[in-house]
């Protein structure tokens, strides 16, 4: 079993993460069919950006079984990595180099065909060619989101993974991003992002999921809908063990 | 093995690239080697003949300390803008991440020492021009490269890396230092390869050994 011939691009049953005593996934049991987007919704600290770092391959999870095209997240780590493009918080460039620069050495990394005009495309795509040749450090927030993005799609992974991808970024650039991922999803490959934006996270996404108590429910894709899940009272996770903090203080100890 | 190599390569030219640019390093750490030998000229003053006695200490204790310099940026240039975690995703080992970064920091040292020799052995009266002496110092910045870039990566996620890194680097790197101490004496000397002794081959395995346990305990440093 590989990519596309498994049935999901992403499937995690049981999966558990805590940091210390704070358990930050519970259980969770998640599913993305090949060819589908999906918007992942939570309040701060509710665990997007761990979910995401653990699919990522950055993070190891406590328990739990995780797929990502069709290959098993600890067993054939490498093979996932090949089949990933991951757009973090930050954009994993060097600021001393150029954008150009920045790909050619991701290209080698991941033994990309025909690199310089693989490059040319991906800069194109995300309309950065004029700025190409200039040095990371002298292009704005967004022109680096950009370039971000183009890191992450250079080697056409199978899975995209965005963490708030659309942060730092104008209209046109949200524009091209929304068209980008379309483009992705209509080609039989998946992603998976997180967003604070309602209405993009549900205007980009074939489903939208909202992070809360350590598991994942799936509210449709209503923003009523989606804005009560969130705006729910946090919950402990089910059967897991109680946040220190969160006990009355002479319970605590010392 | 052409994969890790080519990885390693792709790596290394990157480094060399960005030192091009910034040249914040190599500068910042011949500057502080120059700076050593000429506060040690003027605090010491040796009866005539005595500067050579003193020269191995004076040139290691100056060599570890660059490295410690050298080493603190090793991984500095990585967490900024989360490069390492984007190199952590992609399907290169961890062992080519380790030993690249050993490579680079290798390199840089070498190219440090070679400019830096030359000054001491001008300074301190001894001769910079012994094969002996060249093979213990590459051998001893081998020893610090691999030990001082994986607690370069150790302490680069601290907040006190700057501190964390000498107090991690010095008592391992020990044995190093006093072996590379004791041979350089005897290469200055005239000692040819048997008159040094069992120090060479002292440090050549220590060297082995941190080869083979600096890129294991590498992979648990940079995992989650």
């Amino acid at each position: 079993m590989n990519a596309r011939n498994s049935e999901f691009a992403i499937l995690a049953e049981g999966l558990e993460k805590s940091y210390r005593e704070w358990p930050v996934l519970w259980d969770l049991d998640m599913s993305v069919p090949w060819g589908e987007s999906l918007s992942l919704f939570g309040a701060n600290g509710s665990g997007k950006t761990t979910l995401l770092r653990i699919l990522a391959t950055s993070a190891r999870p406590d328990a739990g079984t995780v797929r990502v095209a069709g290959y098993d997240l600890r067993r054939q780590t490498e093979r996932v990595r090949r089949r990933i493009g991951v757009v973090g918080h930050r954009s994993f460039l060097y600021d001393d180099l150029t954008p150009r620069e920045n790909l050619n050495y991701y290209a080698r990394l991941y033994g990309v065909r025909e690199r310089e005009s693989r490059i040319s495309a991906v800069l194109d795509r995300v309309g950065l060619s004029a700025r190409a040749n200039h040095r990371v450090r002298t292009l704005s927030n967004g022109m680096q989101r950009r370039a971000a993005i183009a890191r992450a799609i250079l080697h056409q992974p199978d899975v995209l993974l965005l963490d708030e991808p659309e942060a730092g970024l104008d209209q046109d650039s949200r524009q091209m991003l929304g068209g980008l991922l379309d483009q992705w999803t209509s080609e039989g490959r998946s992603v998976v992002f997180t967003t604070h934006d309602i209405e993009l996270g549900i205007a980009w996404g074939h489903r939208a999921a909202v992070l809360s108590g350590g598991k994942l429910s799936l509210p449709g894709r209503d923003p009523e809908a989606v804005q009560r899940a969130l705006s729910g009272p946090e919950r402990q996770p089910a059967n897991a063990p109680v946040k220190a903090d969160a006990l009355p203080a002479e319970t605590r100890e010392p | 093995m052409k994969a890790l190599l080519t990885s390693m390569a792709t790596m290394v030219w990157k480094d060399i690239l960005l030192e091009l640019r910034s040249r914040e390093l190599v500068v910042s750490v011949i500057v502080f080697g120059l700076l050593v030998v000429i506060v040690f000229s003027f605090a010491i003053d040796p009866a005539p003949g005595q500067a050579k006695n003193l020269a191995p200490g004076i040139l290691w204790v100056a060599f570890a300390f660059a490295a410690t310099l050298a080493m603190n940026r090793a991984f500095v240039r990585e967490q900024e803008a989360g490069a390492l975690e984007g190199l952590l995703v992609s399907p290169v080992s961890r062992d080519a991440i380790f030993l690249a970064k050993a490579s680079t920091s290798f390199l840089f040292m070498l190219l440090i020492e070679a400019v830096l020799l030359p000054a001491y052995a001008v300074m301190l009266g001894f001769s910079a021009l012994s094969w002996t002496l060249g093979l213990t110092i590459v051998l001893a910045t081998l020893g610090f490269a691999l030990i001082g870039t994986l607690f370069s990566a150790l302490a680069a996620q601290t907040r006190s890396r700057e501190i964390m890194l000498p107090v991690l680097f010095f008592p391992i790197v020990m044995p190093v230092i006093l072996g590379a101490v004791e041979a350089t004496t005897r290469a200055i000397g005239g000692e040819t390869f048997v008159g040094l002794g069992r120090w060479l081959p002292l440090i050549a395995v220590f060297d082995a050994v941190f080869l083979v346990i600096c890129p294991w305990v590498f992979s648990f440093v940079v995992e989650d």
